[in-house]
């Protein structure tokens, strides 16, 4: 279903569902992804990884290996340049910390969670590979491990880096190494920020009903269908080429260039299809190994990882814990809120927490708010992103508040959300106002949707309903477009095809242009085929490379203008162009569709190209609600899921189809965190289920039909009004599940997942009350903020 | 993937014979879904030979007659089982585990046989078989066979008490007796692909009238070292009326006798608790079938 909010049909090819441009090859099997790249001579890789999740490397000896006689190449941390523990502008907004990302892709001194890379061997085949991976010998000394971010903040817990400073700045991620001059004790905490907004001791003074919660979040894989892989061929001119799929082959050019000392532009990376990534596949693992064994075997060598590694060694997003606190009038205002996030980043700096904080209070108007983040590290693999990274936790906790308020209020917890939502103009906690937003019309929606409506009857059964807010992102993309004497054009661009964007690029080059959505042929190009294109993520790609497509076609539109001006030797302003066809504004007989002229451009003055090239600002906020029946069988604690329906504002639906699938996916995502999908890790940071069998995923069995509604509140910052909608829809979930189970039960849940073992135990209980502290009373705290003084970074306000 | 041998045996003596020369090295394999899985994550690494045993006829036989009952081969894929119209009909508790066994996909290839010398406390094959009395067929060296009740031959998690050389041919279940109904339950929190937390097979016979139970056996999977018969959730049952105090009683004694242990599935109590509720939903669901409703 979509409900416009502005006049219907505007739009010719926009708001289509034409069939996608990549759909044959991929339905047939034909799409070449990742590991699908075999050029000649290619040899195999393997890594060999940390059996522990804390060590400090004593002695790497791979004779034995190098003797093997299928091994072409062995390689470890000692054939990758050391990188200063430094925070490098990748060149387009994205900073990495070097040293960390060198340690992460192979261990250097310390391994820091179970399958840290260690080292790797390319030989003639994959299993000669893994056997000679086994002949490596690595001596370790065994270190302490801490799995926990509370622990970790402990004054006496182990360190994983000896050295780490505590930063205080939400918009520095990846964190970084104290100066060689201080002296003082590194902690586990490399970042503490503050976000605050009015006077919260005043707002709570004001309010009428006080509530606060504390919750335990969970850590959750993204899944991806595609375990990764990279192919490398160094050339004899010591240039680099790598296949891979990656949500940005330009990223993945500018990390592995860096990291090997060379110029990008002796790297090229060529973009494979890429089987799912939500934010995972964002930097490189295996890249910089492949390109070293290529470099030093002479062969191209390809590395694919299996599902294990994939849970082990490639992150999944934080787990940690949230407290909310918020202060209400007896009307139903929200007045204060205060919140502490603590996540968990894994064995380097770079927890989402930051997103996490600035999107978990989002939804809301709220004058008085303070929110505190702490980016903690801990013997498990670093996380990556996962779609609207660190949001969903925040949002269970926040949203879970919410409807107990709402429950002690007798309101209404639509209304509830209605009286106190975010509009145009209201400014978020974490600094920057709303422009215009749909949060409004998505409740309105929501409302009015005969799910909300039907009654719910049957024991064991309850509704709950959830919001959710993430912010977006874009970044730069470029686009070209070219004319071919059939009529039809080509497309070329830069993002990486993950939720279907060469499609939604493709229609914003029909509908500018007047063509049927087919006519035009677009191709994700590699990092020397097209100029930069920052990497498919934030949401970004329908909107950033949309924008370039779009300004593309605007050029060639006005070049086809031109050119039919020279040949009936009138003036281009004398001419319009519409639904494809170009005319004189008052002359009849001056009329050629643009399919005649495409195929004259040769004869009459040479091809015709246009390109795009931005870096837009105006990405529009994201909102969606979400409303979820359940049943609980209260003798075993399973949650059934009913029906389920997610309404969102998403901008301008290009094409609707995949704003859907876009949508049920990230509902289908949340249901799995809310449910299922656990990390069991041993005390010892042993990852115990890292398979698809244990690790649960929610099947087609196990979710019902998620029923979409997608409201259109076009973003006034994009040319065809694009919202990011990939994100935000997986950010309500978790707390429309737990408040259904809450309805249900009568138990309100504190804890993820509410896995059937944590539900039973908690309807056993009536309950399962959380309560933990941020341990501050110790040396780490204050070595944090003095560090932090000593460096002089600014605070964000 | 480490380097073995393929043998794909055509008789029973060829297969004993590989695996009397090979001892520890030799393996035999089924559907493969676990003897493969395995062998991919390393942990068979003593094994150099693999012996197919699915072209051996007897081992594919799936018959029944009034005297011997149901004959299942030890390679007989779980697919075959579910789909054959008297295993439906007699032995539906049979159909409740080979029909859950993975997925469609697994089903196809899975057989009860590898289920049973996989030997794992979860597997859902086992306990319904043991419930309804199941004795395994072995083969062994010299055209030697012998016979055993099934729930003797597990030796502990992964171990069964099968002799170097012996490899099990088939189960024979007996004939259901007039009046008795079987269900197998399982708890997983997904409702396919998964392994279970933990499952309760039970079988029942009830007296003429239908208001007495004349004898039962409760199964329990997950929560022991082995698949593990209770015998006193039998003694709780029989000539006991049927109603919800004794189904109670039996469920007490399979709560007692279960030694869980916590894992990534479940922890001691909530698996010790599902046992109570799966033994009473499997005693239920047996009555209901022996009812005939
Ligand atoms: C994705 C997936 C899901 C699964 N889900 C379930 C599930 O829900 N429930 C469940 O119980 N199991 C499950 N399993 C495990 C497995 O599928 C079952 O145990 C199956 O029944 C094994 O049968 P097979 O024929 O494939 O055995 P194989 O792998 O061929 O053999 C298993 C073991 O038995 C031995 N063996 C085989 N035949 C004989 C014989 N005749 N004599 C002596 N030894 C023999 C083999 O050497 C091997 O050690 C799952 C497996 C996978 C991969």
């Amino acid at each position: 279903m979509v409900q416009q909010a502005k006049e219907k049909a505007k739009y010719k090819v926009i708001g289509t569902r034409p069939i996608r441009h990549d759909g044959v090859d991929k339905v047939t099997g034909r799409a070449q992804y990742g590991a699908d790249i075999r050029p000649t001579g290619l040899l195999y890789a393997k890594m060999l990884r940390s059996p522990h999740a804390h060590a400090r490397i004593k002695k790497i000896d791979v004779s034995r290996a190098l003797a093997h006689p299928g091994v072409r190449a062995v390689v470890t941390s000692a054939d990758l340049a050391e990188q200063p523990p430094r925070i490098a502008d990748l060149g387009e907004g994205s900073f990495t910390n070097m040293g960390f990302l060198c340690m992460n892709v192979l261990a250097r001194g310390k391994v820091l969670f179970k399958g840290h890379a260690v080292a790797a061997v390319a030989a003639i085949n994959a299993h000669v590979a893994e056997e000679a991976v086994g002949l490596i010998d690595v001596e370790y000394e065994v270190l302490p491990v801490v799995l926990d971010g509370l622990e970790a903040m402990k004054p006496d817990a182990p360190l994983l880096h000896e050295r780490l400073a505590s930063l205080s700045n939400p918009n520095v991620r990846p964190g970084g190494l104290m100066d060689e001059s201080d002296k003082r004790k590194g902690s586990n905490v490399a970042n503490h920020f503050v976000f605050e907004i009015g006077d919260i001791a005043k707002g709570f003074a004001q309010a009428s009903i006080v509530v606060e919660r504390w919750y335990k979040v969970s850590a959750a894989h993204q899944g991806y269908i595609e375990p990764l892989s990279a192919t490398a061929k160094w050339n004899p001119d010591s240039s680099l080429t790598i296949w891979c799929s990656s949500q940005g082959h330009f990223t993945i050019r500018e990390q592995t260039a860096k990291l090997l000392g060379l110029p990008v532009s002796k790297v090229k990376v060529v973009p494979m299809e890429i089987g799912g990534g939500f934010g995972a596949k964002t930097q490189v693992f295996l890249e910089p190994v492949v390109a070293l064994l290529s470099k030093k075997s002479g062969h191209p060598v390809k590395m694919t990882i299996n599902r294990t590694e994939v849970f082990e060694a490639i992150g999944p997003t934080s787990g940690g814990y949230v407290r909310a606190k918020m202060g209400v009038t007896t009307e139903g205002r929200i007045i204060a809120a205060d919140a502490t996030l603590v996540y968990e980043a894994g064995a380097f700096p770079g927890s989402p927490v930051s997103g996490g904080a600035q999107c978990l209070l989002g939804p809301y108007d709220i004058p008085n708010a303070r929110v505190e983040g702490y980016d903690v590290v801990v013997n498990k693999p670093k996380v990556t992103a996962y779609r609207a990274p660190g949001a969903p936790s925040g949002a269970f906790a926040a949203e879970s508040l919410i409807d107990e308020i709402a429950q002690q209020l007798k309101m209404d917890p639509i209304d509830f959300r209605l009286m106190n939502s975010a509009k145009e103009g209201t400014r978020r906690v974490s600094g920057p106002v709303f422009g215009s937003v749909g949060f409004v019309e998505v409740l309105k929606a929501a409302k009015a949707h005969p799910h909300w409506k039907a009654p719910l009857t049957g024991k064991n059964r309850g509704r709950g309903v959830a919001a959710g807010f993430w912010h977006n992102g874009a970044g730069p993309a470029s686009a070209t477009v070219s004319v071919n004497a059939d009529g039809t054009v080509n497309l070329v661009e830069g993002s990486p095809d993950i939720g279907g964007s060469r499609a939604t690029a493709a229609m914003q080059v029909a509908e500018v242009l007047g063509l049927r959505a087919e006519d035009v042929r677009p191709q994700v190009a590699d990092t020397e085929s097209i100029g930069f294109t920052s990497t498919t993520g934030g949401s970004g790609a329908t909107f950033k490379t949309g924008w370039a497509s779009h300004d593309a076609a605007q050029e060639v539109k006005q070049q086809m203008l031109a050119r039919a001006a020279t040949i009936w030797n009138v003036k281009p302003d004398d001419l319009k162009y519409e639904g494809g066809v170009i005319s004189h504004k008052s002359d009849p007989a001056l009329r050629m569709p643009f399919r005649d002229l495409a195929a004259r451009l040769n004869d009459t003055g040479g091809p015709i190209a246009g390109r795009g090239a931005v870096n837009p600002r105006g990405v529009g906020a994201a909102l969606s609600v979400n409303i979820a029946d359940v049943e609980v069988d209260p003798d075993t604690g399973k949650t059934t899921v009913l029906r389920y329906t997610a309404i969102q504002d998403v901008g301008t639906a290009i094409h609707p189809s995949y704003v859907e699938g876009q949508m049920q996916g990230g509902a289908v995502q949340g249901i799995g965190w809310a449910l299922t999908e656990e990390f069991y890790f041993s005390d010892k940071g042993q990852m115990m289920n890292s398979s698809f069998l244990d690790y649960r995923m929610p099947t087609a069995l196990d979710i019902p039909m998620i029923d979409t509604v997608v409201v259109e509140v076009p973003n006034p910052g994009h040319p065809f009004g694009v919202r990011g909608v990939g994100e935000v829809c997986i950010v309500p979930p978790l707390a429309a599940i737990g408040n259904a189970i809450h309805r249900a039960t009568g138990v309100r849940m504190h804890t993820l997942p509410m896995s059937p073992n944590n539900l039973q135990r908690a309807i056993a209980k009536k309950g399962d009350d959380v309560h933990w502290t941020v341990p501050t009373s110790n040396g780490a705290s204050q070595s944090m903020k003095a560090a932090v003084d000593a460096e002089g970074i600014e605070r964000h306000e | 993937m480490q380097a073995f041998e393929y043998v794909s045996a055509k008789s029973v003596g060829e297969a004993v014979g590989v695996l009397s020369q090979h001892g520890e090295g030799a393996r035999l394999m089924a559907g493969g879904t676990d003897v493969l899985v395995q062998l991919r994550a390393g942990r068979r690494p003593q094994v150099k030979v693999l012996v197919d045993v699915k072209g051996i006829g007897e081992l594919n036989e799936l018959s029944y007659n009034d005297r011997q009952g149901l004959i299942i081969g030890a390679a007989v894929p779980c697919y075959r089982i579910y789909e054959d119209p008297t295993v439906i009909k007699r032995y539906p508790g049979i159909v409740d585990s080979a029909s859950i066994i993975g997925s469609v996909q697994i089903q196809g290839r899975a057989s009860l046989g590898g289920n049973i010398c996989n030997a794992t406390p979860s597997a859902d094959g086992i306990p319904p078989l043991i419930a309804l009395g199941a004795v395994c067929i072995i083969a062994g060296p010299n055209n030697s066979r012998r016979e055993l009740p099934l729930e003797q031959l597990f030796a502990g998690p992964g171990r069964t008490t099968l002799q170097n050389g012996e490899m099990l041919i088939s189960v024979r279940v007996p004939p259901p007796p007039a009046n008795s109904g079987a269900q197998y339950l399982r708890f997983t929190p997904r409702n396919e692909m998964d392994i279970a937390v933990a499952g309760v097979g039970a079988a029942i016979t009830l007296n003429a009238a239908k208001n007495t139970f004349v004898s039962g056996r409760v199964v329990l999977a997950a929560v022991a070292p082995i698949p593990l018969l209770v015998p006193a959730a039998g003694q709780a049952l029989a000539g006991k009326p049927v109603n919800d105090e004794t189904i109670g009683k039996a469920a007490e004694a399979a709560v007692a006798a279960a030694v869980p242990i916590t894992d990534m599935r479940g922890t001691i109590e909530y698996r010790k608790h599902l046992v109570g509720v799966l033994t009473r939903r499997a005693l239920q669901g047996a009555i209901q079938r022996a009812k005939g409703v």
